[in-house]
């Protein structure tokens, strides 16, 4: 398959985070059309047609997602902005932040006529300082233009966008613990329902739609449900930006149709595994989705398929690993990071990450014991499904999908009391 | 105008643009943390007064997020990404080269003041690992010997320029 030039169409210009760039791309164009000639139902519904799904990890159908948002309240509507992108082995929001501001701005402007919004915020990951400075330009540029503000593109709509920059949780990026972040709490998501769509952002109804999604909107109002629907696959549409990560020879973000082979994702656009080694295993869907080896490589990637072959797309961050990756150390660096992230509030995913990096440290050195594996099992079952928020099941995922995967690799760990894949 | 004048102002600015005031309390920490090289006691409590809180409250949501100091740091801030794409591309080397030549652990400043290094966790820059930021800098396809240059420099008292991500 070739690669699609959809979202990533302006990147390679000079510049391509200016207004002037943007406008030459049709930015606003479609924001326009959007205004003009659809109502705020119909562009739910258009949105419904095209079979969009959110691109921040659940998948979530975006239509249905604003059809829960409750008309006719005194209240506002907020929306926000997920440019909090934080899941370990995933870009491709950074890319859009940096490259094409413009883009996000007009794929707010659309949704926000959608909801009735009239103040939005782009809840921006705080280490993306060029980000954040391209996307307050860009929101600048945008209003002195008439974009935003008062009536903007003369179509009697107000909307006022707040770039609001994070401070450094990767639980921020769950919807509810952003909001309370945006509030000015602690980032501890929040017991669900009510969902956000009813009690979200100052306990008026609240959507928060991920960067990517966002820019699907100009697209979808400029091209059509159909053009839309006719990419990818029938339940999962559309383009996606994946992100290749680690052992393979062209790193970086790949635009391509959903279901694309992972095997082709891999070893064509990605250049296939770095010279003199071979593939070993494969997380296709950021950290927090389970590991796939070898027999997976056929899998589509695409929501349904890479469910049914044992894993999840999630944030189509690929990360790859060859034959010198021993799955106790990734395990027990992914573990690491869940535990640091985690954000404390349920016991069970605060103490069970501890527990779990524990056990694979014993494990990784040296004086691990084979009822070890057993434990490790336990601890993961006494955080599933125990928490909050999905963050306990994402932690427990590494460990599972590893050990179900490569149990040889923490076996070997433990008898020979050395690691053999990094021989 | 006095510094305590002027940040005062600023946070006033800042907190008047939220629906509701307490919203802005990144920002202001942000803004002590600017001014003073991190978030001081005074700068909680003067943030607390603005937003209509107490500086214990301050001091609770300061202490979840990692890019709000609460104690002083170097004046260059070296945060070396450990996650997994960086740690299949040899972040783990690179930590123990910026150990080595600065004779600190992470979560340790350098007795000069001059260097604070940290182990950080996923940057959402994968594609050009090992990475790490130098204080508001990215420096990427870290090796040794680059890494060796950036302390250099610092130690000359120039900050590094930025890597293009993209």
């Amino acid at each position: 398959m070739e690669q699609l030039r959809i979202l990533t169409k302006s990147i390679d210009q000079p510049e391509s985070w200016t207004l002037k760039t943007a406008s030459a791309q049709s930015g606003y164009e479609a924001a326009s059309k959007a205004l003009k000639e659809y109502q705020a139902d119909e562009i739910i519904e258009l949105v419904k047609k095209s079979g969009l799904r959110g691109r921040g990890g659940a998948g979530f159908p975006t239509g249905m997602k604003w059809s829960f948002v409750p008309k006719n309240l005194p209240k506002p509507t907020y929306l926000v902005c997920n440019a909090d992108e934080s899941e370990p082995g995933t870009f491709k929001d950074r890319l859009l932040i940096e490259r094409t501001p413009h883009q996000i701005i007009a794929g707010m402007i659309i949704a926000s006529h959608a909801l009735r919004v009239r103040t939005a915020f782009i809840y921006i990951r705080g280490e993306m300082i060029l980000g954040a400075r391209r996307l307050r330009e860009a929101i600048d540029e945008a209003y002195a233009a008439g974009c935003l503000g008062k009536n903007l593109l003369g179509s009697g709509m107000d909307l006022d966008i707040l770039p609001f920059v994070g401070a450094g949780a990767y639980i921020c990026g769950e919807e509810t613990a952003l909001l309370e972040s945006l509030e000015g709490k602690r980032g501890q998501p929040r017991l669900k329902p009510p969902f956000p769509a009813t009690v979200g952002l100052y306990g008026c109804p609240t959507v928060i739609n991920n960067v990517e999604t966002l820019c699907n909107l100009p697209h979808i109002v400029g091209n059509g449900a159909e053009w839309y629907a006719s990419m990818g696959t029938e339940k999962s549409p559309g383009p996606r930006l994946f992100s290749v990560s680690g052992h393979v020879k062209r790193r970086g973000v790949y635009e391509l149709p959903m279901g694309v082979p992972l095997r082709e994702l891999i070893f064509e656009h990605a250049g296939g595994i770095r010279d003199g080694h071979c593939f070993k295993a494969v997380i296709p869907g950021g950290s927090s989705v389970p590991v796939l080896g070898e027999q997976h490589l056929d899998v589509g990637m695409d929501f349904e398929s890479l469910q049914q072959a044992g894993s999840l797309l999630g944030s189509a961050g690929v990360i790859v690993m060859d034959e010198t990756t021993c799955m106790v150390s990734a395990a027990l660096n992914l573990l690491h990071f869940y535990w640091h992230e985690s954000c404390g509030k349920c016991t069970p995913c605060r103490e069970g990450t501890g527990w779990f990096v524990k056990t694979l440290h014993r494990i990784e050195d040296g004086h691990g014991r084979l009822e070890d594996l057993d434990l490790l099992l336990d601890v993961s079952d006494n955080i599933k499904g125990k928490t909050f928020c999905p963050f306990g099941d994402a932690a427990v995922t590494p460990v599972e999908s590893m050990l179900k995967l490569f149990r040889d690799d923490f076996e070997q760990h433990i008898v020979k009391r050395r690691c053999v894949a990094a021989a | 105008m006095g510094v305590d004048t002027e940040l005062r102002e600023r946070m006033e600015v800042i907190a008047a643009r939220f629906p509701q005031r307490l919203s802005a309390i990144i920002p202001l920490l942000y803004l002590v943390q600017q001014q003073y090289g991190y978030v001081t006691k005074e700068g909680m409590e003067l943030a607390a007064e603005i937003l209509g809180t107490t500086p214990a409250y301050v001091d609770s949501v300061a202490s979840f997020y990692t890019m709000l100091y609460r104690q002083p740091v170097g004046r260059y801030v070296l945060q070396v990404c450990r996650t997994l794409p960086c740690a299949l591309m040899g972040a783990e080397e690179m930590v123990t080269c910026v150990q080595q030549k600065l004779g600190i652990q992470p979560g340790e400043t350098t007795p000069d003041q001059l260097f604070t290094l940290e182990t950080v966790e996923c940057l959402a820059a994968c594609h050009v690992a090992p990475l790490m930021m130098v204080n508001d800098v990215y420096k990427v396809r870290l090796d040794q010997a680059k890494l060796n240059d950036i302390i250099d420099e610092c130690k000359h008292g120039t900050t590094p320029h930025s890597d293009e991500i993209y």
